[in-house]
């Protein structure tokens, strides 16, 4: 967190500033997006659906990087994600919450990977041949 | 009531058409402590509504308090919640102290196994999400909009709508005390037990919709707050120069806007297993019960650090207004909140060391889980040097505080013991893990809200508490305390479980019996407590605060008058330097006496009640089948979401005579309180 | 602080409080609040994300991804939510330009995009479900419902708000009310956008993948 926010007479400006000078972007801010995003998602499709790998890992990190590309595409385009909105503070709940979507993905699977891992085992079958 | 059998196939297609599995066997007239609670209860209510009716208050109280979005009003209602659902928490530990106490060598004390195991979950619920989260929410909404000069939160209506969602919450879980039951699993409620094979009552449906309901208040209000803290700042506070218990406030809404979500897709997940037969946490098909718990404690943990967090602004508030010093080393307050912030999330599966997870998971979070007591003690010795060198005056709130900085330090050692794995598999789910937590949240989470509530109720209200019955309170609370618990530890030490109604082991008993001396310690406390508001109000004239400032404060809500007016100031202060009054007071500020002007304050409303009283329809229509009543519900409170948004009219301005009127007012207040007492407490 | 002393304002004397008075009324606070939101809805997919990811391979003998997904269905259906987003833009463009009428025109075409969005959606779910790959059948399918029917909900909300909106639009134009709601839809379907590109990617493609 940054130690030294605008004071609040500032943001108010700013605020008002936002109003006027649109926060929504251009139409050609919003075509580039579209374009963009209609590339992005047509190529993942392709990939999957003409099975352009052979190796399906490969293909998986291939469209996650794709999604990642995608979803900056709309941040930026659509969503007007800058630095500036609100005084910094939609950047950094953003960033916040991304920091804690990936604990909560990556933490979820390795902490639920290895507590499979270590299960002892519970079907009925593996139950019966237990010693 | 009995799981085996079910009643309901006794009754006829229509009633379960119209009343769902809701039957009269539903009733536990059978349990002869509920009839009695019961009967209690609905007297005191009937008296309550005879009393309204006969002084014909029900106007007012509808009109000034139920349906206002004034944020002091708001936060007023949350503490009384808090503090009454207390009682009803309390009363169930004290069930389960005296249970225990007798229970011993074949000895099945008055409390059934089923019972009881209803008692402890339901106390743990009541505790944490309708005693500490209404108490941690009221102060700051009552104080953080003062405190950065504000005349309200951001968005008055939804705190108004949070509120009552809140308390929908809480009219479920005392539903469930006298129509059909609560859940007994435990208060997070894991998985298989849970699920609809193992829990088939209504129990577990009453803590799901109870919870869900509230939890939506709770998310609101949290980013309700963050708006107001990042928007709403007076000119010239910034982040810097924000007072402390702002600080924790922001950080805790933070958390609470990140975490709740967390609870509230973990709750729906186990809710479609139940109803529409998902396997999620299931044993079959696939479903993966473990997976409940991972989840349920990235919500759980934070959780921890948004009751903790505003404890700590408080007694940072309490330590320099009462040592007459500046906070030492305010930046690293600030930052240690904002680590603590972030670290929260990484430490969850310290709560389940020993689900089985290798010795790479379990060293990763023993580590994250030790690293966070690093910041926390940065605090303590903050806390300790503001005192050092300091006119430190021994009121009530400085008095908790102290009590706080003893007892929090031993729940705190013994929570880094619990954080080591290897030992955390000897004392998981023991009687010393209950002693631990308990010893941090009473210790640190409620004897921070007592020092808070001490601290403002005079500005709250007008006058003061009375400080002799106050002083009974604490005695009794902090000595009951100690008496209560560490008897569990050493039980715990000695491998005693939680969660048990009955031991065939005697010489154990006479720790429990100290432990439930403890109790009953800590309910003279409570009871002080509640002589000591009787007394006070009685004697208000007596203990009025003329000044607004009652204890020398330093920060801006001790900068209008006690009451504060309804638009808080009249002039919105600039802030020139951290601890923004103290400065005021010392670089020759005088209190406007002209020039005052119309104020934009937003309207009452009642789509709060109504919306948040529709969805807790929903959530009984939900608990009991009730299909056709859970649709009109669900509909009805989309429907009046929607007619709300087409009110245009939110606001209205206080005309300006009437504010010359209410500062006047402060204004030969003020003069008597000089001509009363020259000396205003100043150090 | 240090600092304290120099604190003193331009013109030598100390102001402690502001006397032309529009401080405290939040009206600005709301595209923040909105958006603070959005991020805590973000939490609740992620959870939905963590939960597929954790239980997505549990078949339980029943049908795989591969077996089910229809993929031209899905390309068509983000085709859809792809364009209802542009046109979204569209309306705010000629909001910011104060053309009500063309609001309104933009705004019933991303209300259409959205719905055709919302019936594929429903029709995939009842072939499905007609297949037998109920949410009940395993735990992948119960993931997979709950995770992809709480976005369509999502959507299903954002039709109803929309509705809404161009009612209140109608009845009193393009005020400043208004304009603030219709800048909290967008955001609001945008985020759904963002939402569904971890959708197809995760659930979809990657659940299609031998």
């Amino acid at each position: 967190m940054s130690a030294r926010a605008p004071a609040s007479d500032e943001v108010h400006v700013e605020v008002v500033h936002d109003h006027h000078e649109a926060a929504h972007g251009s139409r050609r801010g919003y075509i580039t997006g579209f374009v963009l995003s209609v590339i992005l998602t047509a190529i993942p499709f392709w990939l999957v659906m003409a099975e352009v790998f052979a190796d399906s890992r490969v293909t998986s990190i291939v469209i996650m990087a794709f999604a990642i590309a995608q979803i900056l595409v709309h941040m930026v385009y659509f969503l007007h994600m800058n630095a500036r909105s609100e005084g910094g503070w939609t950047m950094m709940a953003l960033i916040f919450t991304v920091v804690l979507v990936v604990i909560a993905l990556s933490g979820s699977l390795w902490v639920m990977y290895h507590l499979n891992t270590n299960m002892m085992p519970m079907s009925p079958g593996d139950m019966r041949t237990m010693p | 009531m009995n799981s085996e059998h079910n009643p309901i196939e006794a009754y006829p297609h229509w009633w379960r058409l119209l009343f769902g599995r809701f039957t009269l066997e539903s009733l536990p007239l059978h349990e002869p402590i509920v009839v009695v609670t019961f009967a209690v209860v609905a007297l005191g209510g009937l008296a309550i509504l005879g009393a309204l009716t006969r002084y014909k208050l029900w106007g007012p109280l509808w009109r000034d308090w139920l349906t206002s979005v004034d944020h002091k009003k708001i936060g007023i209602m949350y503490m009384v919640l808090g503090l009454v659902m207390l009682l009803r928490g309390f009363a169930d530990a004290l069930l389960m102290r005296s249970q225990q106490a007798i229970a011993h060598g074949g000895a099945e004390g008055f409390l059934p196994p089923h019972h009881y195991d209803q008692i402890f979950t339901a106390h743990g619920v009541i505790m944490i999400f309708f005693v500490a989260m209404p108490l941690v929410t009221g102060l700051m909404n009552f104080v953080v909009p003062l405190q950065i000069g504000a005349r309200d939160v951001a968005f008055p209506f939804l705190n108004n709508f949070s509120f009552w969602m809140t308390a929908g919450g809480v009219v479920l879980t005392m539903m469930s005390l006298f129509i059909g039951e609560f859940a007994a699993t435990g208060w997070l409620a894991y998985p298989p037990l849970s699920n609809i094979a193992y829990s088939p009552s209504t129990g577990v449906d009453y803590y799901i919709w109870a919870l869900q309901i509230a939890g939506i208040g709770t998310t609101l209000s949290g980013v309700n707050l963050i708006a107001t803290i990042v928007k709403m700042r007076a000119p010239g506070m910034s982040m810097m120069k924000m007072p402390v218990f702002t600080w924790t406030s922001l950080c805790t809404n933070i958390l609470i806007v990140a975490s709740f979500p967390v609870l509230g897709a973990v709750l729906a997940l186990l809710t479609l297993d139940r109803y529409v037969g998902t396997n999620f946490f299931t044993n079959d098909l696939g479903g993966n019960p473990m997976m409940y718990v991972n989840l349920i404690w990235i919500w759980g943990h934070p959780e921890v650090y948004i009751l903790v967090l505003p404890a700590f602004g408080i007694f940072s508030e309490v330590t320099s207004t009462f040592s007459g010093k500046r906070l030492f080393g305010y930046a690293s307050m600030v930052y240690a909140t904002v680590v603590i912030t972030i670290l929260s999330y990484l430490v969850w599966l310290h709560h389940f060391f020993t689900m089985g997870s290798g010795a790479s998971v379990n060293s990763f979070f023993g580590i994250t889980t030790m690293i966070i007591s690093i910041p926390t003690g940065a605090k303590i010795f903050n806390w300790l040097f503001t005192m050092y060198r300091g006119r430190i005056r021994f009121d009530l709130p400085m008095m908790w505080t102290v009590a706080f900085m003893l007892t929090f330090v031993i729940g705190g050692m013994t929570g880094v013991l619990l954080a080591v794995p290897p030992a955390d598999f000897v004392l998981h789910n023991s009687l010393f893990l209950v002693a631990h937590f308990h010893n941090v949240i009473i210790g640190g989470v409620l004897f921070g809200l007592f020092a808070g509530i001490y601290y403002w109720w005079p500005k709250a209200f007008g006058f003061r508490l009375d400080p002799f019955w106050g002083k009974v309170s604490f005695w009794c609370w902090v000595s009951g305390f100690w008496v209560a618990f560490m008897p569990l530890y050493i039980l715990g030490l000695m491998g005693v479980t939680r969660r048990m109604s009955s031991f065939a082991d005697t010489s154990l008993q006479p720790f429990f019996v100290i432990a439930a001396l403890g109790a009953l310690l800590i309910a003279c406390g409570i009871a002080a407590m509640i002589v000591q508001f009787a007394v006070s109000i009685l004697r208000r004239d007596q203990l009025a605060d003329l000044t607004g400032d009652p204890w020398g404060g330093r920060t801006l809500e001790w900068a209008t008058s006690s009451p504060p007016p309804a638009y808080n100031f009249a002039f919105t202060p600039m802030v020139h330097d951290g601890d923004a009054w103290w400065d005021m007071k010392h670089r020759g500020y005088e209190r406007p006496l002209q020039g005052f002007k119309a104020i934009h304050m937003p309207k009452n409303t009642g789509a709060g009640v109504i919306i948040a009283g529709i969805a807790t329809v929903f959530g009984v229509a939900m608990v009991w089948y009730v299909w056709w009543l859970a649709a009109i519900s669900f509909a009805g409170a989309v429907a009046a979401t929607i007619i709300h948004t087409f009110n245009y009219d939110r606001d209205y301005y206080i005309p300006a005579d009437e504010v010359v009127r209410t500062e006047d007012e402060r204004t030969r207040l003020l003069a008597r309180a000089v001509a009363n007492a020259p000396a205003p407490a100043q150090a | 602080m240090a600092q304290s002393h120099t604190a003193a304002a331009d013109d030598g004397a100390l102001h402690f409080y502001v006397t032309d008075d529009e401080h405290g009324h939040a009206e600005g606070g709301t595209m923040l609040g909105f958006w603070l939101y959005l991020m805590s809805d973000c939490l609740i997919f992620a959870i939905l994300f963590a939960t597929y990811g954790v239980l997505g391979r549990n078949y339980a003998a029943g049908p795989s991804g591969a077996d089910l997904f229809d993929l031209k269905l899905v390309a068509v259906n983000t085709s859809m939510l792809l364009f209802s987003s542009i046109t979204y833009g569209f309306a705010m463009l000629e909001m910011d330009k104060g053309d009500q009428r063309m609001t309104q025109r933009w705004l019933a075409v991303t209300g259409a995009f959205g719905l055709a969005f919302v019936g594929l959606e429903l029709y995939e779910f009842a072939h499905l479900i007609h297949e037998g790959a109920t949410p009940q059948r395993s735990a992948f399918l119960s993931s997979f419902f709950t995770l992809v029917g709480t976005h369509g909900l999502h959507v299903t909300f954002g039709l109803i708000w929309l509705v809404t909106l161009m009612v209140q639009v109608h009845q009193r134009g393009l005020i400043e009310a208004n304009r603030r709601r219709l800048m909290c839809l967008s955001m609001f379907w945008h985020f759904l956008d963002v939402i569904w590109i971890g959708v197809f990617t995760f659930v979809y493609l990657m659940g299609s993948l031998k």
